[in-house]
């Protein structure tokens, strides 16, 4: 038999802990797993602050998990009850209050530490070869965590949940022969209803949960298997002592266990301030109007996604009807988030981190970061948000001028980037990692 | 097993027949899960028609009833309003209403089968927001040449008294005519034409 053949585990100052763990390691992959992901899984040894994100997604997801876990418990997903079971949990549930305002602080915390880890990879080209797979897992973790925003905005049955996936349904509906009928599949009825509720529920408990972590997974494998990436962009593989260990490599464990605590320990002060305080972030977290029961007949003045879909739903606005069909708005939509699958054979760069970079690609991700900050901005507003200013333009059209000069300069630092990462003047990259 | 290397393409394309099968299968039996997100039949009797009262409705009024939870809109218009969609012609992005928004019936000037009432199913063609009814008196807030109408709160789509859409708004169409039928001078049934449906 193979497994009695491993040696037995010694080392942990006790013969009793040593005998359960051999018993164990002879039955299960424990001290190899152990060994590949984290004792002996190098990491470059100059990380620094971008790379907190990671782990603190995780961090936010496993939050995510067991509070929604407790939610669910007292949540009832049926279109009469579930705005009172929402307030039912708010205000009789002991200790229900923290649990929903750490479950709806920790959505807009995901797609922080998400958008500062994607930003990450662009600074220092963590998704150019041989990382091209982890980044695609990584946009595909991005567009379920996009669906498991959406699907769990509706569960409270506010105005805002309500209208908010109106719109958004209705965006299948601008997609020519097929939309009016996709809709109605996914609503299951003629407006959104019970169904539509009932659905979102499992979509948003058991369904997107399951393919995220699944999608976590692999995206850690795709990790492990290739190795970090650092803030130089070179290989540390290319350097190994006589062991095969990367020169300038350490072991995750306990080096970067460590780091990531302290990122741990600063990230949840900053969460349970926001959860004790400000939980709804002057209407950015949770916003206003969902604090009103869902009515079909009635549309809050003014409707706006969640602060993370906003950049998106700027570009929907921007772009204006064709041939009596918002469907080009749609359209561009989904290629502003879908073109970020194609990142790694966009760019064309002789070097991967922005520190050997030249001045183009400095300046288009600067400008890329802004436009998407402006866009961000816009889409919390109503188109007239600028009327008090001036007299040039129409009072609403100054806002949509603007989305729309920054929707097309977000598209061209995707179609330009082969051009500009080529052109580039780089620096040459170090032998060996910096600090 | 075989003791040489080849490659059995008998046993291959038995395999292959049987994983094309297995994957037909396999397809089949989504098709339940994917019906399931269908309407019910709960859900389609919900959807049934309504039927509205008008002898209450004075000129200039609207009547909101509701019909597959969307507000439908019965205006019983002046001439005053009539005239002003007249005179909205070179203004609204169809106004002949050349898009199919409404039964051939209601394809006319006003969009409606008796030109003083209105039908309207009042949910913007842009997003599906509820747009506000704005009256001629609201010119402050609406500009000086407002005559009356609708505006959606959402993205500011602007629509005449016949739910027809002003040019450059974000809405790409009409808004919707449902099918409806006089049952009676005051009574009408919405979301069917065929009397006593």
């Amino acid at each position: 038999m193979a497994a009695a053949e491993k040696p037995p585990v010694t080392g942990t100052g006790s013969v009793a802990l040593d005998g359960l763990l051999t018993w164990v390691d002879q039955r299960f992959p424990l001290i190899s797993t152990w060994k590949a992901h984290l004792a002996e899984y190098y990491a470059p040894k100059n990380f620094n602050f971008w790379y907190y994100f990671g782990s603190l997604a995780m961090l936010v997801l496993a939050i995510q998990i067991v509070t929604g876990i407790f939610l669910t418990m007292n949540y009832k997903p049926d279109a009469n009850l579930a705005f009172a079971s929402v307030e039912y949990i708010m205000r009789e549930v002991p200790g229900g209050w923290i649990i929903r305002y750490m479950h709806s602080t920790g959505a807009s915390a995901f797609f922080i530490c998400i958008y500062l880890h994607m930003f990450r990879a662009m600074l220092y080209g963590s998704y150019r070869n041989p990382r091209e797979l982890m980044w695609i897992f990584g946009v595909v973790i991005y567009l379920c965590l996009m669906g498991e925003a959406f699907f769990g905005y509706l569960l409270p049955w506010g105005q805002m949940s309500y209208w908010g996936a109106q719109v958004i349904i209705n965006l299948f509906s601008a997609i020519p022969f097929i939309g009016p009928d996709l809709s109605l599949w996914i609503r299951g009825d003629y407006v959104i209803a019970d169904a539509t509720l009932n659905r979102f529920f499992a979509m948003h408990v058991i369904a997107i949960p399951l393919l995220l972590l699944g999608l976590v997974m692999a995206h850690l494998l795709a990790l492990h298997e290739v190795g970090s990436n650092n803030p130089d962009g070179i290989e540390i593989k290319k350097h190994k002592d006589a062991n095969g260990v990367p020169l300038d490599g350490i072991p995750f464990h306990p080096y970067y266990t460590v780091k990531d605590i302290l990122g741990v320990v600063v990230f949840m002060i900053v969460f349970v301030v926001i959860v004790f305080f400000a939980p709804e972030m002057g209407g950015y977290f949770l916003e206003y109007n969902n604090f009103v029961p869902a009515d079909p007949l009635q549309t809050p003045a003014h409707i706006a996604p969640v602060w993370y879909f906003t950049p998106y739903y700027s570009i929907l606005r921007a772009v204006p009807p064709l041939f009596n069909s918002q469907f080009p708005g749609v359209v561009a939509m989904g290629v502003s988030v879908m073109v970020l699958f194609l990142l790694p054979w966009l760019d064309r760069g002789a070097v991967k981190s922005i520190r050997y970079r030249g001045m183009h690609f400095k300046v288009a991700l600067y400008v890329f970061v802004v436009v998407f900050l402006i866009l961000g901005y816009l889409g919390t507003e109503p188109i007239t948000v600028w009327g008090q200013f001036g007299a040039w333009l129409d009072n609403a059209d100054r806002a949509t001028v603007a989305a729309r000069v920054c929707t097309v300069i977000y598209f061209l630092f995707f179609i330009l980037m082969p051009w500009y990462t080529k052109v580039d003047k780089t620096k040459p990259e170090p032998e060996r990692v910096t600090h | 097993m075989s003791d040489d290397k080849k490659v059995d393409h008998t046993r291959r394309n038995l395999v292959i027949a049987t994983c094309a099968a297995g994957g037909v299968a396999g397809a089949a039996a989504a098709v339940p899960f994917a019906a399931s997100w269908m309407p019910s039949e709960r859900a389609k009797a919900g959807g049934a028609p309504v039927e509205a009262d008008i002898s209450k409705l004075e000129p200039g009024q609207i009547l909101t009833v509701e019909w597959r939870s969307k507000p439908v809109w019965i205006v019983r218009r002046t001439k005053e309003m009539l005239d002003s969609i007249s005179s909205l012609e070179s203004k609204v992005s169809d106004p002949g209403s050349d898009v199919p928004m409404q039964p051939e019936y209601a394809k006319n000037e006003f969009r409606s089968i008796k030109p003083e009432v209105l039908v309207l199913v009042g949910i913007c063609s842009h997003l599906g927001c509820s747009p506000q009814s704005k009256p001629a008196e609201a010119k402050a807030e609406m500009g000086a040449d407002w005559v009356g109408g609708f505006l959606c709160p959402c993205h500011g789509s602007k629509f005449d008294l016949a739910g027809r859409v002003y040019k450059g708004a974000p809405a790409p169409v009409n808004l919707e005519v449902p099918k409806y039928t006089y049952l009676s001078d005051t009574r009408i049934l919405i979301g069917d034409d065929k009397k006593g449906a």
